[in-house]
């Protein structure tokens, strides 16, 4: 993200040449004292809060740096991390590359009923998280939801959302469901943006339809591309409400420690932890925000070429 | 790259105006139609099954097939009793919702236009670190803030107040970031300065010129934060403890709870019909508002 | 109205003055720490008397559906007195709220529901007001012991019981006759009707079991294990010993063979479950017959009460589920909260409301002893007088029962380990002996001293 103000501070030449001036602060001073107030604070309290563990008999005491030492050690915390990751590994991609072909589809001229699709697919959007959990629980209860009638249909009993190694895909698809229309529009308004003319150029050159995706339209698109996947690795490290309120129809598959986020949420609500707990979550945004770093610098680098 | 930020702020006023009518017609792909009608059906489907079985009383939701309609048609009397359950709490939650989503989502717009819009024209010292710091604070997971902000309003007296809701939903990097690059191109810092010459203030250039230039740019912000307090769900659940302040989330949440345990009161058509309820006017937000918002992403989307 | 609450009122005030001279009296030999509430330096009940005739306003948390109509009682007996009556969510969530609130040290009511199973948590952590210091000892005669004993721990009185939940078994008479099965005595024919009724219809099952911490370690108890035994900060765990063993022994057959239904319970698919005959028997707290009635109307006349099997013919009995009101130490009136917490769970008045909105099973010897509770022949079991049945199964309960003072971070990680034993249809004490040995690490850490067997 710090490339991007180097981007503009480019752009800003004439401006660079005034004498600093503070005006700027007047703008952005409201911003930054909510910000300070409502995301630093809270922040440093739990850095406060790592420092320190507080038992249920025996008190408070400062113990340094033992609860990260223990974060380092914790197989559950690796375990939440790993699954987080492979599950940001499989159903990113696949997320993306749905709303890609979505987009290019709405963005070709070879289609009719543009704003009707457009706005359809983006819908689930609106859904808010829990709801969407909530509908698809009932839809995939397995005895008598309508999972068990595609059961039927089948034969046989091999659809099971709430099995173990169906729950990750269960839960990729609810965030797929939730997400890819916003995706796709964030993909489809890139597009908008590409000058006809390169077209046109490309036509006179002879390219047909499928060369102008690939060498026009993707690249056009890497800026897209770059800040949705930030978002959602970002939200898959975070993932937390789908599983969570799966969890009463799966309490044996989904653990309390199956994301880093609910392994955090446990620990401080369950578990009376707090100090471990925001110990956790300052590692995860650390590891965050250090991925989001180098896939913003990566993406932005080969932009330079 | 030049080219194609040069060409966000004419598109942006005028969405896709030219781009069209030059393009030659071309013939209609069938293959598209279907991958388009197939991603339609993956989207609408769930809420279709939401609208079926909101017209299920609560005893034929246990004895009826999921994809479609049951023995009666109830969801009039669906509608009038998630209202009227409870004294009518739901409209109290409705109600609350439409505060959280008044105060904290034009509150957010508006601190993130102000702020995007200093970053965006203004060079001033710590203006990189300010950037900075608000995106790297994004990756922190706001679920693990929880505790930390919990105990910091609860020694002022904020929690289980609107205000425990409202404040931390004043902070949008994303719209900060989104009204930021919108600025650097909408508003021509020429145009400001024409403006300083004629002798305005800056907070007068801000409101009479500039602030009409970032329109879409406003819209789009507004339309993310309030789609994020609509749905927000984790933050009240912490925050408050008295369901006459809750969102229609967490109200929605907890009615899905109570049916279990002793004294278990199972209200899942409620439920049902509740979440279709709590959709329908975000989803109309969203029709009426998509000519601006749609521009307001492109800008987002392009500038890296 | 107001002319015939009158005398009442006066009755009950004699009444509870009397009770409360004995009470204070109590009081003072017993602790001597009574706490001086409000300006008049009285103790025991007798404070509280004076607290509820001079007025306030509480807070009350709760998610008892019998709430609204026993706050509504009692603001009419006691018009000085406000309830702000607050769902701040159900069990885990209001606990949640709870600790947080008493963590920030503001926030938390005065009188808040608790169930029996979480009791020893608040009470260690302090949390709760020791109801001894009201003198709400002697209530004692008034409850069936089984809940009383929930409600005591560590020689402190930390809240009334509301309802109480002996076991009973509950079972789909429709289903039974139509595959012939006779209603099992003991666990033996218990799973041998899991294996009969399975064979015959394939969706059928003899219950459903996904694995939940109150219903294993009520079923240990049925067994006459004591797993967790605790002293003070003292812990002893014992997920193997002999009662536990006979629980698997006899249960591990059901979940191995695929013979329990994998229906979670209180999901929608549950509810159906109950009401299609696909689940034939339900082990559970006599508060059930209220949830089947008012939720599982398809099955009205299916089902019918009979006491929990037996492993060797004697009836033994446990509990499962059932709350209790306490008073939260944060509390800036801890005396009128008491008065009201009284009226609440010790009154007749409130717990006939309580009873006919169907919150649960009563917890007072004078409700479960009524002959219009014990003659009561609800329809939706077929005319059964179920709460003979219920009532007679409260006596068999087996005393010396405890669950663990973080029993809340105990069934957080039920899931992870016994539920993997569950997920993977596999031996139950494989999955017990990894929660003891997590239960044991935690509490160690927390402080405890916990010795694990």
């Amino acid at each position: 993200m710090t490339t991007t103000s180097l981007n503009h501070s480019g752009t800003g030449r004439t401006l660079r040449r005034e004498r600093r001036d503070w005006r700027g602060w007047a703008f952005v001073a409201p911003f930054m004292i909510v910000f300070l107030a409502m995301i630093i604070a809270p922040v440093l309290y739990a850095l406060w809060l790592s420092l320190f563990r507080d038992q249920l008999i025996g008190g408070n005491a400062f113990v340094g740096l033992e609860n990260y030492a223990d974060a380092l050690k914790d197989s559950k915390f690796w375990e939440s991390l790993w699954r987080v990751t492979l599950f940001l590994v499989v159903q990113v991609p696949i997320m993306l590359a749905l709303a890609l072909v979505a987009a290019l589809a709405l963005d070709s001229a070879r289609l009719n009923g543009k704003s009707f699709f457009r706005i359809a697919i983006f819908l689930p959007y609106a859904v808010p998280g829990v709801v969407a959990a909530l509908i698809w629980g009932f839809m995939y209860g397995d005895q008598f939801g309508l999972t068990a009638s595609i059961n039927d249909l089948l034969g046989s009993h091999i659809v099971k959302p709430f099995s173990s190694s169906w729950i990750l895909p269960s839960i990729g698809n609810i965030v797929t469901w939730e997400f890819m229309g916003y995706n796709m529009l964030i993909f489809y308004a890139a597009l908008k943006v590409i000058p006809t003319e390169l077209y046109e150029a490309a036509e006179i050159d002879g390219a047909g339809q499928l060369r102008i995706i690939a060498s026009i339209k993707i690249p056009a698109l890497r800026g897209a591309l770059v800040i949705t996947t930030i978002f959602s690795i970002i939200g898959s490290f975070q993932l937390f409400n789908e599983p969570n309120l799966l969890k009463s129809l799966a309490p044996n598959v989904i653990t309390s420690y199956f994301t880093p986020n609910m392994y955090a949420y446990n620990l401080s609500f369950a578990g009376q932890q707090f100090n471990y707990a925001a110990t956790i979550a300052i590692v995860m945004g650390v590891i965050t925000a250090v991925i989001a770093y180098i896939v913003q610098s990566r993406g932005s680098r080969t932009e330079d070429f | 790259m030049t080219t194609l930020t040069r060409s966000a702020a004419p598109v942006v006023v005028k969405p896709g105006a030219t781009k069209r009518s030059r393009r030659p017609r071309r013939r209609r792909s069938v293959v598209l139609m279907i991958m388009m009608i197939v991603f339609t059906v993956y989207s609408v489907f769930p809420l279709l099954w939401l609208i079926i079985n909101a017209t299920k009383s609560q005893a034929s939701l246990f004895s009826s097939f999921g994809l479609w309609f049951g023995d009666g048609f109830d969801l009039f009397s669906n509608i009038a009793q998630t209202f009227s359950y409870d004294n009518g709490i739901f409209l109290h939650w409705f109600g609350n919702t439409l505060l959280y989503v008044v105060f904290g989502a034009g509150g957010a717009t508006l601190l993130a236009t102000v702020a995007g819009y200093g970053l965006a024209k203004y060079r001033f010292p710590g203006r990189r670190a300010v950037f900075a710091v608000v995106l790297g604070a994004v990756a922190i997971p706001g679920t693990a803030l929880a505790v930390p902000t919990f105990l910091m309003f609860s020694s002022i007296g904020l929690t289980n107040t609107p205000w425990a809701v409202i404040l931390p939903s004043l902070i949008s990097p994303f719209g900060l970031y989104l009204i930021w690059v919108f600025a650097t191109d909408a508003v021509p810092s020429e145009l400001l300065e024409a403006a300083r010459m004629d002798g305005a203030s800056e907070f007068r250039t801000f409101f009479t010129i500039s602030l009409r230039l970032l329109g879409p740019g406003i819209v789009t912000v507004l339309l993310l934060t309030i789609v994020a307090t609509w749905n927000n769900y984790f933050l009240p659940l912490i925050m408050l403890s008295d369901p006459t302040w809750y969102p229609l989330t967490v109200g929605l949440g907890q009615w899905s709870a109570q049916a279990s345990g002793v004294g278990a009161q199972p209200i899942f058509n409620l439920v049902i019909t509740g979440s279709l309820m709590t959709i329908v006017p975000i989803v109309i937000a969203f029709l009426f508002l998509q000519r601006y918002w749609q521009s307001g992403l492109a800008a987002g989307s392009v500038k890296q | 109205m107001k002319r015939s609450t009158r005398p009442a009122v006066r009755r009950l005030v004699t009444a509870l003055a009397a009770g409360a001279m004995i009470g204070a009296t109590l009081v003072g030999c017993s602790s001597g720490g009574g706490t001086t509430s409000g300006s008049d330096a009285k103790t025991g009940m007798a404070a509280v008397d004076a607290a509820l005739k001079k007025g306030g306003t509480i807070t009350y948390w709760t998610w008892t559906p019998a709430a609204k109509a026993q706050v509504a009682a009692f603001e009419k007996k006691y018009p000085k007195v406000h309830v702000k009556l607050v769902n701040a969510g159900t069990n885990t969530t209001e606990y949640t709220k709870l600790q947080n609130a008493i963590k920030a040290g503001s926030g938390a009511p005065d009188v808040a529901q608790i169930e029996y199973g979480v009791i020893p948590q608040f009470a260690l952590a302090k949390s709760l007001v020791d109801l001894k210091t009201f003198g709400f000892d002697s209530l004692k005669k008034d409850y069936a012991s089984g809940p009383w004993g929930d409600v005591t721990v560590d020689g402190g009185l930390w809240g009334l019981p509301q309802d109480s939940g002996p076991m009973a078994m509950f079972y789909n008479k429709t289903v039974f006759d139509t595959y012939g099965i006779t209603v099992p005595k003991t666990w033996d024919e218990y799973v041998a009707a899991a294996k009969k009724l399975h064979a015959a219809n394939p969706n059928a099952y003899i219950t459903s079991d996904t694995g939940d911490p109150g219903q294993t370690t009520s079923m240990i108890w049925q067994a006459g294990g004591t797993p967790f035994s605790v002293k003070g900060t003292d812990i002893t765990i014992n997920l193997q010993d002999s009662g536990t063993k006979k629980y698997t022994e006899m249960w591990n057959p059901l979940v191995e063979g695929k013979l329990v239904a994998p229906i979670p319970g209180w999901s929608d698919d549950w509810y159906k479950a109950l009401g299609n005959g696909t689940i034939a028997t339900l082990l559970t707290g006599a508060w059930m017959p209220g949830v089947l009635e008012s939720s599982v109307k398809d099955a009205s006349g299916d089902w019918r009460v009979a006491p929990m099997p037996t492993y060797d013919g004697t009836p033994v009995n446990a509990e499962n589920g059932g709350s209790s009101e306490a008073v939260i130490k944060q509390s800036k009136n801890q005396a009128l909260a008491a008065g009201f917490l009284r009226w609440l769970n010790d009154s007749k008045q409130s717990v006939s409301i309580f009873v006919e909105a169907g919150g649960g099973f009563p917890s007072t010897t004078e409700a479960l002893n009524s002959s219009e509770f014990l003659d009561a022949a609800p329809e939706y079991f077929g005319g059964q007088k179920i709460n003979q049945v219920l009532v007679e199964g409260a006596k068999n309960v087996l005393p010396g029962f405890s669950l663990l003072p973080y029993q809340l971070y105990a069934n957080s990680i039920f899931g992870d380990t016994v539920g993997k034993s569950y997920a993977a249809n596999s031996d139950l004490n494989a999955g017990l002996k990894s929660w003891q040995k997590q239960l044991v690490d935690y509490g160690n850490q927390q402080g405890f001293t916990v010795t694990g067997k």
